[in-house]
């Protein structure tokens, strides 16, 4: 005991002499927070709109307020002919083309029907699938103004299902609500793989570890004195990112923070034994950075930080049953959010903690005194 | 001082990376209270073996006894009572040198009056009394190797491996590197040093030179020098080192 206490002593004064080390622990948080969540919108504004209108009819010209009028599309021009609308698209200038024939309200009011052809920019089949529905949802209710005025029908004589929808859990759909659980889970991954890797990698590379090494320490004794210090930190830095995102972005926090901790204490057993992993396994810092970079950034995308998880492929729901990430993206959404209790994140305490122990045994049998 | 209890024990030694040797059959005793040079070219194997010898690398077959312990079965017990000094300076240069010597002695489970007597004995010895509270990395490497040498043997080990300790080190410094090592030698702790510079080979007691993995002399410095013709240890060296080429 008296030998770990020891070895934490010498670790924080370490650790907290590094003047790269304050900046990483305070600064990190807030501009992560401050970046991704506002940055990483899922909210669409300012559609670019071109409308080619060949009609220009009353009725042509309500549609085209119905559009200007709405906060989410912005008419960046029109014209007479369809190439000034192919053109806008191809040079970027626009997201959607709406096109309208002539004969768009000739028709409608002779036939009770008309056309109208909407080009949609498919590069990003997410932004792309949106600006169909937001579309979509404004021609429909520009339908339902035409067929009340022309019917000279009132409102309540129409036929219609009323579907009142109500969000659970994030009622205003608040993206941010979604974002800062996902992002301070990334961070406080980042801080506990990162540092661990690279502090004790940078002991060989010095070769203070072959000095330790010669000294009757044993295993375990050293790795309790790497790891402790950076799962403290570690724990710290949640504890300060869920305070930015209370004050900054007003999170929810409707689960118990006991709950919270508790499971991202066992998985911080997890992100450090990996790292202690790799950094055992590597020879130089390069080699840590590189090997821990690819494997954050596997763990990251498949985790359901920006693609919820039901929507992957069923191979990459099965592979990200060995993603810890991904166990703790989720619990901290479900206990932020939710609220859930112990007893609705069961499978997943039982599951970090198989690999907790795992990813532990694994890391003290790599590390080895003798070559 | 010497006397017949083997410190070291080492026979048919050997160590092979790949298809490379470096250490060839080596066999030698290294007696208590010996202050014993391990010399050798660049390359020879030197490290290699105190390597072995620390418990910080398996040799690849052979007999190895440290302080009566058997070097497979009992490295974790021979670590207790042995000191090592590594050709690279391996003392935390981010600490001051009272956290250094606090951190040692603590390791070795010196007790805090244990550790604070010796820690303020070795400040005294290296005059270090306005450094204690500087940062290693910040002092001059002579005063860094002499503090790394002293760190070694805080915790009264039987023996200190000290790997090249005076490399790149002042003659002024070197001369008082070899005060401690006769101070630690007459406080009873057998001393294994190589090094490359032959006058420091003329202050061992007994001495061994390697020669590509292999052990070519082994005696006591007067003796070698009779035994090769030669008027310096330097000479010695160098006929050795000429043989090997001559015959490969």
């Amino acid at each position: 005991m008296r030998t770990i206490l020891i070895l934490l002593r010498k670790e924080f004064i370490m650790i907290f002499r590094d003047r790269t080390m304050l900046p990483i622990i305070f600064v990190m948080p807030l501009l992560q927070l401050l970046i991704l969540v506002n940055a990483a919108t899922f909210d669409m504004k300012n559609i670019k709109m071109f409308i080619i209108d060949k009609d220009h009819s009353a009725t042509s010209l309500r549609l085209q307020n119905k559009f200007s009028g709405s906060p989410f599309f912005r008419i960046e021009d029109q014209s007479m002919n369809v190439e000034g609308g192919h053109n806008s698209l191809l040079k970027g200038n626009a997201d959607v083309v709406l096109h309208l024939e002539n004969g768009f309200e000739h028709d409608l009011m002779t036939e009770k029907q008309t056309k109208a052809q909407l080009l949609v920019n498919g590069i990003n089949s997410r932004t792309a699938g949106l600006i169909n529905a937001y579309t979509s949802n404004v021609i429909a209710d520009f339908n339902k103004n035409v067929i009340i005025d022309n019917l000279h029908l009132k409102g309540d004589q129409m036929l219609q299902v009323n579907i009142s929808s109500s969000f659970w859990f994030n009622p205003s759909l608040n993206y941010k609500n979604y974002m800062v659980p996902g992002i301070l889970v990334i961070l406080v991954t980042i801080i506990g793989m990162f540092l661990t890797a690279l502090n004790i990698v940078r002991e060989k590379e010095l070769g203070t570890i072959e000095q330790i090494n010669v000294t009757p320490i044993k295993k375990h004794q050293f790795v309790i004195g790497k790891l402790f210090p950076f799962w403290l930190i570690a724990l710290f830095e949640l504890a300060f990112g869920l305070t930015l995102g209370k004050l900054m972005f007003d999170i929810p926090i409707e689960g118990s923070l006991l709950v919270l901790f508790s499971f991202a204490a066992i998985y911080l057993l997890v992100i450090l034994a990996l790292g202690l992993f790799i950094s055992v396994s590597a020879k130089t810092q390069q080699q840590v950075m590189f090997v821990t970079f690819f494997f954050m950034l596997v763990f990251i995308l498949m985790s359901g930080l920006f693609t919820p998880e039901n929507s992957m492929p069923i191979w990459a729901q099965r592979a990200n049953a060995i993603n810890p990430l991904a166990y703790f993206m989720r619990v901290n959404r479900m206990v932020l959010l939710k609220g859930s209790g112990f007893a609705d994140i069961a499978n997943e305490f039982i599951s970090i903690s198989v690999f907790a122990l795992v990813s532990l045994s694994l890391a003290i049998w790599r590390y080895r005194k003798t070559k | 001082m010497a006397t017949q209890e083997k410190i070291i024990h080492v026979r048919d030694l050997v160590k092979k990376f790949g298809n490379f040797t470096a250490n060839d059959h080596l066999n030698f005793d290294v007696y208590k209270g010996d202050i014993y040079g391990f010399l050798g070219a660049n390359g020879a194997g030197k490290t290699t073996a105190i390597k072995i010898l620390c418990g910080l690398s398996y040799p690849t077959s052979g007999t190895v006894e440290v302080a009566g312990l058997n070097i497979y079965k009992e490295r974790e017990n021979i670590k207790k009572d042995i000191g090592y000094m590594s050709q690279k300076f391996s003392l935390y240069e981010q600490l001051t040198v009272q956290e250094n010597i606090r951190f040692y002695g603590g390791i070795y489970g010196l007790k805090k009056k244990e550790l604070n007597e010796a820690g303020n004995h070795m400040i005294e010895t290296l005059q270090l009394q306005n450094e204690r509270h500087k940062i290693v990395g910040d002092l001059p490497l002579g005063w860094k190797q002499k503090l790394a040498f002293s760190i070694a043997i805080m915790h009264n080990p039987c023996i200190v491996f000290l790997d090249e300790p005076t490399g790149g080190v002042d003659p002024k410094t070197r001369r008082q590197f070899w005060e401690l090592i006769y101070q630690a030698a007459d406080r009873g702790i057998t001393v294994f040093v190589t090094t490359h510079y032959m006058d420091e080979a003329e202050y061992c007691q007994r001495l061994s030179i390697m020669v590509d993995g292999r052990i070519e002399a082994l005696g006591k410095p007067e003796d070698l020098k009779n035994e090769h013709a030669a008027g310096s240890m330097e000479e010695v060296f160098i006929k050795l080192a000429r043989k090997q080429k001559e015959t490969s």
